[in-house]
């Protein structure tokens, strides 16, 4: 089974990268980009595992306790499949 | 006093560390490996800096799980000294010893270079030897080093008297031109609630000797020497 999760900046946590990209994208010719904010994304494969919620509370876990700091970050998984 | 200095793959400030506390301070020291379980009877942990597993992921989210973080918990439990600098500062937040988190700095340059830090609560076992209201010189040499906290978590340091010490300029005024990184409120160094695990942004291991630029770091390891000989 694969998994597909995101991990990103909670709203109102300063993103300095992106706002650099951002920035740049600017200066590029692309006066249309208002914000841009930079995550995290992870691809998962999973052996040994069928049923698809059992897979999905492990992916939570693993998510929250080490692919993100929920001080800052929040995560979402994409997929499950 | 008996230091152990924790050493991850990818600590770099280890062995200037463990040589500033054997022969400028002239106290007990010994490496301990951070899959081992033994704390050789220390009194005090550092934690140095570097990066802990390449800081893969994010700064020290990896080392949390080390095997030696729960004996360095087990540690600060009993009242004993933490400190943490650099990548131990961002180690100990993600083992949630202590709170906050560090995001790249502002600039999103790795800085080097000699900074000022000013003392804000000299009652500790960190800063008894830190005069009040005198600047420190002490370098930085970090990517994340910006200090981030809830408005309320803020305000329970300021509360608690958490806050050690804060980036300032020469003169010891603590403005934005003096702050590096970012750092809200200009944090440079926090201590827990307890007063016993400290986490410090500028590196007191590379201002111990005046050869090397600066020895206003001396006055951190003096501290916390004189605090065991008092307990003792």
């Amino acid at each position: 089974m694969k998994a597909k999760v995101i991990v990103r900046f909670k709203d109102g946590i300063l993103d300095p990268q992106g706002q650099t990209i951002q920035r740049s994208l600017n200066k590029m010719g692309h006066p249309e980009i208002t914000n841009l904010r930079q995550g995290k994304y992870f691809e998962i494969e999973l052996a040994g595992i069928n049923d698809k919620e059992v897979a999905r509370c492990l992916i939570e876990e693993i998510s929250r306790d080490v692919l993100c700091n929920p001080i800052i970050e929040a995560f979402q998984i994409e997929d499950i499949s | 006093m008996k230091f152990a200095v924790v050493v991850f793959p990818g600590s770099n400030c280890d062995h200037d560390t463990l040589y500033v506390l054997r022969h400028v301070f002239n106290q007990e020291a010994c490496y301990v490996w951070h899959q081992d379980r033994d704390l050789q009877n220390a009194d005090a942990i550092i934690i140095p800096g570097g990066f802990a597993h390449g800081d893969y992921l994010r700064c020290g989210a990896i080392a949390k799980f080390s095997p030696i973080l729960e004996n360095i918990k087990e540690h600060a439990t009993q009242g004993k000294l933490v400190l943490g600098i650099c990548n131990g500062f961002q180690i100990l937040q993600e083992a949630g010893l202590l709170p906050g988190v560090m995001l790249r700095n502002s600039e999103l340059k790795f800085i080097c270079r000699h900074i000022y830090v000013k003392t804000e609560n000299e009652e500790t076992p960190f800063t008894t030897f830190c005069d009040p209201g005198k600047v420190l010189k002490i370098p930085i040499a970090h990517n994340e080093g910006n200090f981030s906290i809830s408005t309320k978590g803020l305000e329970q340091l300021e509360n608690n008297r958490q806050i050690l010490f804060r980036y300032c300029d020469e003169s010891g005024d603590i403005t934005t031109a003096g702050n590096p990184n970012g750092s809200v409120s200009n944090i440079a160094g926090i201590m827990n609630r307890r007063g016993n695990v400290m986490g410090l942004m500028p590196h007191p291991e590379r201002a111990s000797e005046s050869l090397i630029g600066s020895e206003d770091g001396r006055k951190i390891f003096e501290s916390m020497i004189n605090w065991n000989g008092a307990k003792n």
